[in-house]
């Protein structure tokens, strides 16, 4: 077993393409990145980049064509649904959506993985589920259900179900998008606070770039399924690449084209012609 | 790594409660049984000795509320005592620090136990 | 793996392989749903009941009061429509037994199950189908519990529980309509009328009812879930499945129908 002690997560060579024939597009093209323990790693890049790709590959939703995925020292590619599920009690997710279940309130949803998979009795869940949803200043509204909640205390209950197993490692999938300052706030210095003073390593996938400068140890950009960029929020300011440059300052030309088709405008306008 | 146990009953219905080892999802359950053990016993105060738990889990605050929970029902002295940094990093980010009544060493958590003078 | 049936979805080439795909895809699920309800208890891993009482009161608690309506209907109309046929042939005392043998063996379980086709049925889908396209069963899978055994398993037991229940009420609706009609409207004496349907009517046609309600429920609770589980995309797809979903269940259980009542028409 290769296990490396800086790096919990690792991506060796993965490859991934959706279609099949004329259809096929190659979403990650020999895909190699590590994420440190303990530390926060954000993955941006533009829609279409690959980032919400990789994060569906390390929670085992996508199986990669060929490659390894390395989490805390296991290969998940081609692993069983049991020794997944093993893999997965190590892991929570904050979902784009929240993804809470519907049906149940906020205490029940957040009480649920404890209830599925520890012994800890019911009067002590309780309890922790208390304390989870104080961590996202969410306290007192376990008998809400998620219907009643506004975008921004979704996510934060979402985030309060996602440490419920006290996990090593957070992922989380786009999670300042829609929301107000306010909330972000509470979510970033969170992040911070569960890294730092927990050694939660944490895995953030957004398009965000103001949020992961404040909160990331390290960047990952991608480009069309490649890694253009990797290094710190100090160093993405100064970077020469001139992608990376045109995303850190929100310019609308530059080598990420506005426009995603190749065709040249006016050919394709004369084409549309009738006459 | 399994969870042990020290029991001293002291004087003037003082019990101190040594735990070697991490109080996490696992080992949780097993602290909640002894704790519920010594508050049946009706102690006038309890102090819990935290200084060989290396690591603590949401689970195993829940479990010390608890031990607040008793202390507010039966109004008796529910100590927590000798925290290692990162438990107390734990404690902290749970908020919960203000909440327990903590001492830096089980002696002074001792002396505590008995404000109005030497007992 | 319900990822992986959606998206072959995508890559279909003709009409039969799709075909074909589906009946396999709704057979691995129905297995595994098998395996979930029924061999995992066995094997240290109980079935909750909590969530299945909830779906017994969604499912045939709130379905009664339709399934009665529709069972009372039939029995009426049935009655009417055979007391013409009977009149000319002098046999009028013998619409009881029409009633009574058409109802229990044939239009109890049939009509009872297209119904609750499409009341439950569509809602399973809907249900969980609202539940994918917003990441709930990814978060299930994710958070290492079994979708199958948290969603379908409920659901399954539920509706395997309630509809044979429901047939029975609705057999002893329909029964009653015909009643009614007969005594009160064609004239046919009370002892005569339940005379002439006691005799007629058997248990093994009863019981074989029941059967055929089994295998409706299954069909309605696997049809409903596996068009909820392959859903990949936006909530229009919700729209789309739920109502493949209670066409297909339709179109299975008046097959399934049809192969119960060749089988006895031939061993009994």
């Amino acid at each position: 077993m290769e296990k490396t002690d800086a790096a919990i997560i690792k991506l060796e060579n993965v490859t991934k393409s959706f279609g099949e024939g004329e259809k096929k597009i190659v979403v990650l093209d020999d895909f190699n990145a590590e994420m440190e323990r303990g530390k926060i790693t954000c993955i941006i890049g533009g829609s279409g980049s690959g980032k919400s790709t990789v994060l569906r590959h390390l929670i085992g939703a996508y199986q990669p064509d060929s490659g390894k995925i390395w989490i805390d020292g296991e290969n998940i590619v081609g692993m069983n649904v049991k020794e997944m599920n093993a893999v997965r009690k190590k892991f929570g997710i904050l979902f784009q959506t929240g993804a809470l279940f519907n049906s149940m309130t906020v205490e029940e949803n957040v009480a649920l993985p404890l209830k599925e998979h520890t012994k800890v009795p019911i009067e002590t869940i309780r309890i922790m589920v208390a304390i989870k949803l104080e961590m996202v200043g969410l306290r007192g509204s376990g008998h809400l259900k998620p219907a009643q909640l506004s975008g921004g205390m979704l996510k934060r209950i979402a985030l309060a179900r996602a440490i419920a197993l006290d996990p090593k490692i957070v992922f989380y999938d786009e999670p300042s998008a829609g929301l107000d300052p306010i909330s972000i706030g509470v979510i970033d210095k969170l992040m911070k606070d569960l890294s730092s003073k927990m050694g939660i390593t944490s895995v953030v996938v957004t398009h965000e770039l103001p949020s992961a400068l404040r909160i990331a140890d390290k960047i990952i950009m991608l480009f069309k399924g490649k890694i253009i960029f990797s290094g710190t929020p100090e160093e993405i300011k100064t970077s020469d690449d001139e992608r990376v440059r045109q995303f850190v300052n929100g310019l609308p030309d530059g080598p990420i084209p506005f426009s995603k088709t190749q065709k040249d405008y006016g050919e394709e306008l004369k084409e549309m012609s009738y006459y | 790594m399994s969870i042990e146990f020290n029991f001293e009953e002291g004087a003037n219905g003082v019990a101190t409660l040594i735990i070697r080892g991490d109080m996490d999802m696992n080992s949780s359950p097993e602290v909640r049984e002894k704790l519920t053990g010594m508050f049946e016993k009706n102690q006038k105060a309890i102090i819990i000795d935290l200084s060989a738990v290396p690591y603590i889990d949401s689970s195993g605050i829940a479990t010390l509320v608890e031990g607040l929970q008793w202390s507010h029902s039966s109004k008796n002295k529910f100590f927590l005592a000798g925290m290692t940094a990162g438990v107390k990093d734990v404690f902290e980010i749970a908020r919960l620090l203000p909440v327990f009544d903590t001492f830096d060493t089980p002696a002074e958590a001792l002396a505590g136990c008995s404000p109005q003078g030497p007992a | 793996m319900f990822g992986y049936i959606g998206r072959k979805g995508f890559k279909s080439k003709s009409a039969l392989e799709d075909f074909f795909r589906e009946i396999s895809g709704l057979y691995y699920l129905t297995r595994s749903t098998l395996y979930c309800t029924f061999i995992e208890p066995l094997r240290g891993k109980p079935n909750k009941w909590g969530p299945v009482w909830i779906q017994m009161d969604e499912v045939g608690v709130k379905s009664s009061t339709i399934v009665f309506l529709v069972a009372f209907l039939i029995g009426v109309i049935l009655a009417f429509q055979s007391a013409y046929q009977m009149a000319q042939m002098g046999a009028l005392e013998f619409v009881g037994a029409l009633v009574g043998v058409s109802v229990t063996r044939e239009l109890g379980p049939l009509m009872t199950a297209i119904v609750m086709a499409g009341r439950v049925g569509a809602s399973f889908t809907a249900e969980m189908g609202t539940m994918k396209v917003s990441d709930e069963i990814l978060a299930l899978q994710t958070m290492a519990l079994d979708p199958v055994k948290f969603l379908i398993t409920p659901r399954f037991l539920a509706i395997l529980i309630m509809l044979p229940c429901l047939t029975v009420m609705a057999d002893a609706m329909g029964v009653f309509g015909g009643y009614l009609v007969g005594v009160n409207i064609l004239g046919i004496s009370s002892t005569s009328y339940i005379d002439n349907s006691l005799d007629a009517m058997q248990l093994k046609d009863f019981i074989t009812g029941l059967i055929k309600s089994g295998v409706f429920a299954v069909i309605i609770v696997m049809v409903g879930s596996y068009q909820a589980f392959i859903i990949e995309g936006g909530a229009e797809r919700v729209g789309q499945n739920t109502r493949t979903s209670v066409v297909i269940s339709m179109i299975l259980i008046i097959f399934a129908d049809l192969l119960f009542t060749a089988v006895f028409y031939y061993f009994t």
